[in-house]
């Protein structure tokens, strides 16, 4: 869609409305389902990989300095200083100043810099602001944007707000990738996320994404269920293929299995691919190092065996 | 990337099966005088043990051992400490989930997260909830002090040995009554197993007999002449059997028959929720559910987009060795019940309806039959009708509410229904009209033992589950 025919508030209104409900109950029980699958052995140590090479890993604390951003993107590069077949993590996360020291250290690695931007976390900034942000960040060599959405705008259905601006936003990207955060814990039903996946697509996105992190409850399994079948649908219906990250709350090696247990069954093998689906993580790499450990050594490491970052 | 699942086999080690099983009578095991019988394992086809039969002269026994407990102690005992044993019986159940499951996952054929999440934790949670019951019978409803009417005779089916088990016992012992329970030919190892829990839980001799054979077997139990009560899970055919013998005697009975249940999706459903609703309506448990959905009844102008979607889900269904955690459909049953499902579906072809299956390597040995559908199928098709009781589904469309309830009613069954809409109001209106036992609305085959299950015409009468069904085990 075109930036000359922006569709109008009520066409989006109706069109957004008119996709097929979602029952919540229906939803938690498949994703806890799904949940239960046992997978082990050669299949484990199949995802753990997987999993690492779709780490986004993140660092967005006010408390950030060009060491520490530093330090995360030499870990990105080689996860496991004492195993060199560990494969290197999809990209490294920060917030726009940083994104010049991480491009740097990250140079040559081919891991990606993906900043947040506009307004992030909240969003409640002007729009000049907004996309100020995201041309800074993109001028300073960002390969993604993880934009999130305007929620106040959002749930008082001005979807054409919420849409327009990621349009403008995935204009200043340029060549960077769009990943659009909706923050479900603050949508709350799964009608929401639905529509704010078909809006978010609708507008240009490339990836679409849980949470920013700061909002509890951040990703859970049955809110990327519903983002997992609307870019499974909105495929079939345009050919398009769009990423999906959830990211906060992704803590252990349990966990990540069950994200690919579930990009597996409901949008397909197709996504799992870290170009189609990341992990917003943090603590989530060094637990995915520990259980890759025991599966090739059979024993359990302690923790001061893995490094910080 | 293609992520395949590496197999994850539970164990098989939990469970000791004996090479062969008497018959529980009066707390104790014994020999049985008929002709033994091997039940086998459906994955493999492999004999897993063999077992009595009871003859007439046993079935004797069984029935005395049970009048002399109903006299002598169960039927005397306040209802407070028959309360004990069934809390103590649940609790059992519970402690052994593990090996009654996956004993139940190799004779029956089911897979072990079916067997594992749903057929053993319900059995538990019915014996918990009569428990409950046992001694407030003064406040169900039925007087002031409901009195139990004597020895009952029940005969279960093969699809849910435990559960169904649990359904017919677990209300019995609470009203105060005693027991001779037959299990399916097929599957009777979960049922012995439960005679050792009975002794586990020190339950006084003869409250609980269990007697195994085949229909014979269970013929002569239900007309037996010192049974007060029949109670039967099964099919039709053997229910009209059963409902003849009983005739003209002043035994209770109640019949929980077949069903060929509508799962009605209108256009305004959320379409992927209703898809698994589907997938577990008719594909849980391979199909040998009463109470599955095996007709789809879509709206005309939302089906072929159903219909995609739940072709693309059943490519992801899981078929293979019941043991393994992360199979979706196991195996059936027996071979008679694979020849019956194969039999139908090739009527259904040859009828003209057009049949699709996802592309699934199914095993070399034992029973097996790939999750099905048929599209195009007309209400005057067999496999419109008759229950399949396989993983076999017929799709039909409607245009509007009133041929969606009209073409759902139209049948001699009444067990079950589904209705999916987002429409509070249309599920209301829907139900209402619907002539089925259970309706549920944006979901199907939930069961709790709080809630009471039954069917309409030749899906029997009387109820079982909840308050309702304390009623046929009372003097009332």
């Amino acid at each position: 869609m075109s930036t000359e025919t922006l569709p109008s508030g009520p066409q989006l209104r109706a069109f957004l409305h008119g996709l097929p409900g979602v029952d919540q109950v229906g939803v938690d029980e498949r994703a806890a389902r799904l949940a239960t699958r046992s997978i082990k052995t050669t299949a484990k140590a199949q995802a753990i990989d997987l999993a690492i090479t779709m780490v986004d890993l993140t660092t967005l604390e006010g408390a950030d300095t060009p060491g520490k951003v530093r330090a995360l993107c030499a870990k990105g590069a080689r996860p496991d200083p004492g195993d060199a077949s560990v494969p290197r993590v999809a990209a490294i996360c920060v917030y726009p100043d940083m994104v010049e020291t991480a491009v740097a250290a990250l140079r040559g690695t081919g891991i990606g810099v993906a900043s947040v931007a506009t307004a992030f976390p909240s969003g409640r900034a002007p729009m000049e602001a907004k996309l100020a942000d995201t041309r800074a960040a993109v001028a300073a060599g960002a390969s993604e944007i993880d934009m999130v959405i305007d929620r106040g705008a959002f749930l008082a259905g001005d979807y054409r707000k919420v849409h327009e601006e990621i349009v403008a936003t995935k204009e200043a990207c340029g060549d960077a990738h769009l990943k659009v955060i909706f923050e479900t814990g603050e949508l709350v039903t799964y009608d929401n996320v639905r529509r704010a996946s078909w809006l978010a697509m609708e507008a240009g996105a490339d990836f679409i994404k849980t949470s920013t992190g700061k909002v509890a409850p951040a990703a859970t399994l049955p809110v990327t269920l519903v983002m997992l079948e609307a870019v499974r649908d909105y495929r079939a219906a345009t050919g398009r293929q769009v990423g999906v990250k959830p990211a906060g709350g992704i803590r252990t090696t349990k966990d990540a299995i069950k994200y690919l247990v579930l990009v597996n069954e409901t949008a397909g093998p197709d996504w799992l691919d870290p170009q189609w689906f990341r992990l917003g993580a943090s603590s989530l790499l060094n637990d995915l190092l520990m259980q890759r450990r025991k599966l090739t050594t059979g024993v359990y490491s302690g923790p001061d065996y893995f490094t910080l970052d | 990337m293609d992520f395949e699942y590496a197999p994850a086999p539970e164990s098989r080690s939990v469970v000791d099966i004996r090479p062969s099983y008497g018959l529980f009578i009066d707390g104790a095991f014994t020999d049985g005088h008929g002709e033994p019988f091997k039940t086998i394992e459906p994955a493999s086809e492999d004999t897993l043990a063999e077992i009595a039969t009871a003859d007439g002269a046993d079935v004797d026994r069984a029935v005395a051992a049970a009048r002399a407990a109903f006299e002598n102690v169960w039927g005397p005992m306040p209802g407070r400490e028959r309360a004990k044993y069934l809390f103590r019986i649940a609790r059992i159940v519970q402690e052994r989930a593990r090996e009654l499951a996956v004993l139940e996952s190799i004779d029956n054929g089911k897979p072990i997260r079916e067997s594992r999440d749903v057929d053993v934790p319900l059995a538990a949670a019915h014996f918990f909830y009569y428990a409950g019951w046992a001694d407030k019978l003064g406040h169900a409803g039925f007087g002031a002090d409901p009195r139990p009417l004597g020895v009952a005779g029940q005969v279960i089916p093969w699809n849910f040995p435990l559960l169904m088990l649990a359904w017919k016992i677990a209300p019995a012992l609470a009203c105060g009554n005693t027991v001779v329970l037959k299990p399916a030919e097929t599957t009777p190892l979960t049922a012995l197993l439960f005679a050792d829990i009975c002794r586990q839980a020190e339950l006084p001799p003869g409250v609980v007999n269990i007697v195994t054979g085949a229909g014979e077997t269970g013929r002569l139990l239900v007309a037996h002449p010192g049974v007060d009560k029949v109670a039967f899970t099964g099919s039709t055919d053997v229910g009209r059997q059963i409902a003849r013998s009983v005739a003209g005697t002043d035994k209770r009975l109640t019949l929980e028959l077949g069903g060929k249940a509508a799962n009605i999706v209108f256009d305004d459903a959320p379409l992927d929720q209703a898809v698994e609703g589907i997938v577990n309506g008719i594909f849980f448990n391979q199909g040998h559910v009463c109470c599955a959905g095996s007709r789809l009844l879509v709206q005309e102008s939302v089906a072929d987009e159903l219909l995609e979607r739940l072709k693309a889900r059943m490519a992801t269904l899981r078929v293979g060795d019941p043991l393994d955690k992360n199979t979706d459909v196991g195996a059936i049953n027996s071979a008679e019940q694979l020849a019956k499902i194969r039999e139908l579906s090739q009527a259904g072809e040859d009828e003209g309806a057009e049949r699709w299956a996802p592309d699934c390597a199914l095993p070399q040995r034992g029973f097996w039959f790939a999750p099905t559908v048929f599209t195009g199928v007309a209400q005057s098709h067999r496999i419109a009708r008759e229950e399949i009781f396989g993983p076999v589904l017929s799709v039909l469309t409607f245009r509007t509410p009133a041929e969606a309830v009209e073409k759902a009613n139209n049948t001699p069954y009444g067990l079950s229904a589904g209705v999916w809409t987002e429409k509070g109001s249309r599920i209301l209106w829907t139900a209402e009209r619907l002539r089925a036992g259970v309706v549920w609305a944006n979901t199907f085959n939930k069961f709790d033992p709080a809630s009471p299950f039954g069917g309409y015409k030749e899906s029997g009468h009387g109820r079982e589950g909840g308050r309702h069904g304390l009623e046929a085990y009372l003097n009332v």
